[in-house]
C-alpha cells in the first residue's frame, strides 16, 4: 500500500509517494536522497537517525513516513553546511566531538533539540531539585548534557568533546532566543 | 611560485580535515551514493547452528511484488572454490551461498534482491529454508579435552618450579565475548556491467578489499574498483571481509547492470562480521616477598570456529611485559559451531592485558606493595621475549606522570576504606601495551604539484574516524615544506596508489612514512620550484632498525570507581590514561584516540557481553537494548596525556600508533579499581553490580 505525502524538509517542500511501511528515515535517505540522518540500528535504540520534526528531536526511524505526512523535518544538513555552519557544527568541530562522523548528524540535531528543551524548562534526571522551580531553565551543566545526550550512542568514544562542543554552544545560546538558527 | 617555509604542522593540533562535512551530514558513507538500477538484498540467516540446507521454498517470496531473484546456494553464482587471499582472509567465511553446509546460526543460506528495501525484507521473510539438523557446540570452556594448542607454548625456564615463590597469585580471569559494533552497519553497494564490478564498501582498505573480491569472484583486480573516503568506524571488523560483502557480489553478478545495495541490520552484526572472542586466562604469578617476579605463566583458551581458524591472541603481550626468569606463555583453541572471531580494537592485547594485570595487582596486594611500585620493580632491561633492546621503553614515566595527575599519593593503602553519600570509593591502575606492528602490506604515495602553491597527495589508505586524513596533511604539509592549506590528500579509492589497510595502529607510521618517502622524492625530482602537473611516486621504504629492536608504545591507565553500598552500581567518575607512543602528529585528532580507546575500555569493563544460548548457538542480545555500549552519561572525567618520546627506530615520523592502546588495560584499572573501593576481587568482565552486592 502507499500513500502521497508531503514533508518539509530543512526548508524545502517535497511531494513522494511512499510505502505505507517506509520509515521517516528511510523516506529521507533513499526517496529524497537527504543522507544525513543515519541509520545506525533501525531500533530506535542508537540516536543515529535523530532529526528534527516540526522543531522537536525524534528517532526517524520509529516514525513512519505516512504518519509524519505534512511534517517540517530539519536534519543535520539543514541546520547548516559546510560553508555556513551552525554554531553546534562549529562546536563539534573544534573539540572533535567526533571521529567516524557516522552518529555525528544525529548527535547534532540532538544537541539542537537539548539546547531549546532546556531553555524552554524541561528538566532531566540530571536535573538538581532546585533547579525545578516554575519558570527556571535547567542550567546545562556537563551533568545535564551527558544526561541528555545519552540516547545517542557513539562508539569511537567521543562524548568528552560531545559534552564539551554542546556546552560550549549552551553558553553562547541565549535561554530567550530559542530556535534561531532554524 | 614562493611559499615560505611553514612552521613545523607535526606536533600541532589543526582541526580534523574532514569535521565539517561530517559534522553537515554531507560525507558520503558507502550506502548513500546516488546510484542508477538499485536494488536492495536482504539476507535470510541459518536458524539451525550445523546442518544442511536441503531445500529453499521461495514461491511465497518471489510472489511478492518487487522481488527481482532469491539466491540460495543452488541458483547462486559460483565463487571461485579456492581463491588466493591474504593472510587476513577466511575464504570459507566467503564462500557465501556456494553449499548447503551451514556451519553456525546465522549464516546466510539465502538472500532475496528486489526493487524495495520493503520488499526486500518482507519477501526475506517469507522464504522457507527446510534443513537436516545436525547436534551443534557452541559451549567455550577451559576444562575441555579438545582444545589445541595452535602453536608450542613459549617457554623460558621453568614455571612450575620457579623460584623464589614467597607469594604466588593464580587465578583464572575471564573476558566476554563482544561485538565490535562500528555505529555504520557494515554496507555494501556493488554494480557488475557483465565485466568491472564497482564497489562502495565500508572498509579499513579498499586494496585489500579489491584484491580479495577479485579473487573470489575470478575477476581481474584491474577490474574491480573499490571506493571508501568516509567509513563509519570499523574497530577491526571492516578490516577482514565477511560474508556481507560476499554477497554483495554474489548479487551483482546474479543482476548485471543493477546496483544492488546490502546494509546490514544491527541484529546481522551479531552474526555475519566476527566479534572478539571470550577468553580465559589461567594466570599464575610467582614472586619473591619483594615482588620481584619469578614467574609467569598464562594460558589463555579461546574459541575459534569450525569454519575456519582464528585465535584471539591473548597471552601475547605477557611474553613481553615484565621481567621474570621463568616464563610460559600459551594459547588452547576451542573449535566451535559459531561464527568465525576477528580482530576487534587491539586483538590480543586488549583481552590478554585483563587478567595479567588484575593478577599483578593481586599480588601488589599480597606483598604490601603500591601497585606502581611492583610494575617499576619488574621492569625489564630488554625484551624478555626476544631479548632484543627496547627502542624506547617509557612505562615507568608513564606511571609516574599518571600517578602524580591523578593523584595517586592520597591512595589509602588499604581496601573499603572511603565511603562518600553511601558509594565505596577507591582507586585503581593497570599498565597499558601494544606492539608497532609491521604493516600489513607494503603502501605506495603519490604527490602531484597542481600550481597555486596546492600538492595532492594520493594513496589509498583509510580514515575510518582516526584521523588519518588530517594527520597525513600535516606530515605531507611538513615533508614539502608547505603550508597546510595547500596540502590536499585523497583517500579511500583504489584508483590511487596501492596502500595497506587501517589495523593494528600502522596506518599513520606506515601512510606517513610512506608520504614522507614520496615528498623526498618529490623533491629530489622536481626541487622547490616544480612546474604545475609534476608528480612523484615513493613505496613505503624499509625500517633499517626493523630486526634489531623490540618496538612497543606504553602506557598507564588510572581509575577512580564508585560502587553503591545498597545497590552495588558501579561508577566510573574519573579515568586517566598517560601514554608513551612515540611522537604524536596531531594532537587534537591523537586526544580523541585515545579517550575513544579508554571509552571502549569503560564500555568493555562495565557493560559489553554477547550472550551465547547453548540451546541455539546465536548471541541473544543481540542489539544496543540489551548489548549496551557506553553512552554518553557513563563517561565522566576523562583524561588523557602523553609524555614527549623521541624514538628514531620505529619510523621516519617516530610515530608509534596509537589507535589500539587506549582500550589495553582500562577495564584491568578499573576492576582493581573497584577491589580498593570494596575489598571484592572481580575476575570476569563485565564487572557488574551483582558483584558486590551480598558480598
Amino acid at each position: 500500500m502507499e500513500a502521497d505525502i508531503t514533508l518539509t524538509v530543512d526548508g524545502r517542500p517535497r511531494a513522494l509517494r511512499v510505502d505505507t511501511r517506509t520509515t521517516l528515515l528511510d523516506a529521507l535517505r533513499e526517496h529524497l536522497d537527504n543522507t544525513a540522518p543515519k541509520k545506525g540500528c533501525d531500533h530506535g535504540q542508537c540516536g543515529s537517525c535523530t532529526v528534527l520534526l516540526s522543531g522537536r528531536r525524534v528517532v526517524s526511524c520509529l516514525i513512519l513516513a505516512a504518519a509524519a505526512d505534512g511534517a517540517e523535518v530539519t536534519t543535520a544538513a539543514g541546520l547548516g553546511d559546510e560553508a555556513a555552519p551552525h554554531p553546534l557544527q562549529q562546536a563539534f568541530v573544534e573539540h572533535d566531538g567526533l571521529q567516524c562522523g557516522y552518529c555525528t548528524p544525529g548527535q547534532v540535531c540532538s544537541a539542537a533539540g537539548v539546547l531549546d528543551e532546556a531553555a524552554a524548562g524541561w528538566p532531566s534526571a540530571a536535573t538538581p531539585p532546585d533547579d525545578l522551580a516554575e519558570g527556571s531553565a535547567p542550567v546545562l551543566t556537563d551533568a545535564e548534557i551527558r544526561e541528555r545526550m545519552s540516547g545517542n550512542l557513539c562508539r569511537c568514544g567521543a562524548y568528552a568533546g560531545i559534552v564539551a562542543a554542546v556546552g560550549d554552544a549552551a553558553r553562547a545560546h541565549a535561554p530567550a532566543e530559542s530556535g534561531g538558527n532554524r | 611560485m614562493t611559499t615560505t617555509r611553514a612552521a613545523t604542522a607535526t606536533g600541532t593540533g589543526p582541526r580534523r580535515a574532514d569535521g565539517p562535512r561530517k559534522a553537515a551530514g554531507t560525507a558520503p558513507y558507502a550506502y548513500e551514493y546516488p546510484v542508477a538500477d538499485l536494488a536492495y538484498i536482504a539476507p535470510v540467516q541459518a536458524t539451525v547452528a550445523r546442518g544442511r540446507v536441503l531445500e529453499v521454498d521461495a514461491s511465497d517470496a518471489e510472489a511478492v511484488e518487487g522481488v527481482l531473484t532469491v539466491l540460495w546456494h543452488a541458483n547462486a553464482p559460483r565463487l571461485e572454490p579456492d581463491p588466493d587471499l591474504s593472510g587476513l582472509q577466511r575464504a570459507a567465511e566467503l564462500a557465501v551461498l556456494q553449499s548447503g553446509e551451514v556451519a553456525y546460526r546465522g549464516q546466510v543460506v539465502a538472500a532475496v534482491v528486489a526493487e524495495t528495501f520493503e520488499a526486500a525484507h518482507q519477501a526475506a521473510a517469507q522464504v522457507t529454508v527446510r534443513y537436516e539438523q545436525f547436534p551443534h557446540d557452541v559451549d567455550l570452556s577451559d576444562q575441555r579435552s579438545d582444545a589445541v594448542a595452535p602453536e608450542e607454548d613459549h617457554r623460558q625456564g621453568d614455571t612450575a618450579g620457579a623460584e623464589p615463590a614467597d607469594v604466588v597469585v593464580e587465578h583464572t580471569y575471564t573476558t566476554a565475548m563482544q561485538h565490535n559494533n562500528p555505529m555504520e552497519p557494515h554496507s555494501t553497494v556493488a554494480h557488475f556491467d557483465g565485466a568491472a564490478l564497482t564497489l562502495y564498501e565500508s572498509t579499513q582498505g579498499v586494496h585489500e578489499v579489491r584484491r580479495t573480491v577479485a579473487a573470489i569472484a575470478g575477476l581481474d583486480p584491474r577490474s574491480v574498483h573499490v571506493i571508501a573516503p568516509y567509513v563509519g568506524g570499523g574497530f577491526g571488523s571492516k578490516g577482514p571481509l565477511h560474508a556481507p560483502t560476499a554477497l554483495a557480489t554474489l548479487a551483482a553478478m546474479a543482476l548485471p547492470g543493477r546496483s544492488v545495495k546490502l546494509a546490514l541490520t544491527r541484529r546481522q552484526m551479531f552474526a555475519l562480521v566476527g566479534y572478539r572472542s571470550p577468553t580465559l586466562q589461567r594466570v599464575r604469578l610467582t614472586a619473591d616477598a619483594q615482588g620481584r617476579l619469578s614467574g609467569i605463566d598464562v594460558v589463555a583458551t579461546v574459541q575459534s570456529s569450525a569454519l575456519a581458524d582464528f585465535v584471539e591472541q591473548a597471552a601475547l603481550p605477557s611474553k613481553s611485559m615484565y621481567a621474570a626468569p621463568n616464563r610460559r606463555m600459551g594459547h588452547r583453541a576451542v573449535h566451535l559451531d559459531a561464527p568465525v572471531p576477528t580482530w576487534m580494537r587491539a586483538p590480543g592485547e586488549c583481552p590478554g592485558m585483563f587478567g595479567p594485570e588484575v593478577a599483578m595487582d593481586e599480588l601488589a596486594w599480597s606483598c604490601g606493595l603500591d601497585p606502581i611500585e611492583l610494575r617499576l620493580r619488574n621492569e625489564p632491561d630488554r625484551d624478555p621475549h626476544t631479548h632484543k633492546p627496547f627502542s624506547s621503553r617509557n612505562l615507568a614515566a608513564c606511571l609516574h606522570e599518571g600517578a602524580r595527575r591523578f593523584g595517586w599519593d592520597g591512595r589509602a593503602p588499604v581496601s573499603a576504606a572511603r565511603t562518600e553519600n553511601g558509594w565505596r570509593v577507591g582507586l585503581g591502575v593497570a599498565a597499558s601495551t601494544y606492539p608497532v606492528v609491521p604493516p600489513p602490506s607494503g603502501s605506495r604515495a603519490r604527490i602531484r604539484y597542481e600550481g597555486e602553491g596546492v600538492y595532492v597527495v594520493s594513496l589509498g589508505a583509510a580514515d575510518i574516524g582516526t584521523g588519518a586524513w588530517t594527520a597525513l596533511t600535516q606530515v605531507a604539509a611538513d615533508a614539502l615544506g608547505a603550508p597546510l592549506e595547500r596540502v590536499r590528500v585523497r583517500l579511500g579509492d583504489t584508483t590511487l596508489p596501492e596502500a595497506s589497510l587501517a589495523g593494528g595502529s600502522t596506518g599513520l607510521a606506515s601512510w606517513g612514512s610512506t608520504v614522507h618517502a614520496a615528498a623526498e622524492a618529490f623533491r629530489a625530482r622536481h626541487g622547490q620550484a616544480p612546474e604545475p602537473g609534476a608528480e612523484a611516486e615513493a613505496d613505503l621504504p624499509d625500517n633499517p632498525d626493523g630486526d634489531d629492536f623490540a618496538m612497543f608504545a606504553y602506557g598507564a591507565q588510572f581509575a577512580e570507581v564508585r560502587v553503591h553500598e545498597a545497590t552495588g552500581e558501579v561508577r566510573v567518575p574519573r579515568l586517566l590514561g598517560v601514554f608513551a607512543a612515540g611522537r604524536i602528529v596531531n594532537s587534537r585528532t591523537a586526544r580523541s584516540q585515545f579517550l575513544g580507546g579508554m571509552t571502549m575500555g569503560l564500555s568493555m569493563a562495565l557493560h559489553e557481553e554477547s550472550v551465547v544460548d547453548g540451546r541455539f548457538g546465536h548471541v541473544v542480545n543481540a542489539d544496543f537494548a540489551e548489548y549496551h555500549i557506553a553512552a554518553n552519561a557513563d563517561v565522566e572525567d576523562i583524561q588523557a596525556h602523553w609524555i614527549d618520546e623521541e624514538d628514531p627506530h620505529v619510523n621516519p615520523l617516530g610515530a608509534k600508533g596509537i589507535g589500539e592502546i587506549g582500550i589495553v588495560g582500562t577495564a584491568a584499572a578499573v576492576a582493581n579499581a573497584a577491589y580498593h573501593a570494596t575489598g571484592v576481587r572481580v575476575r570476569s568482565l563485565p564487572v557488574r553490580l551483582d558483584d558486590f552486592v551480598g558480598a
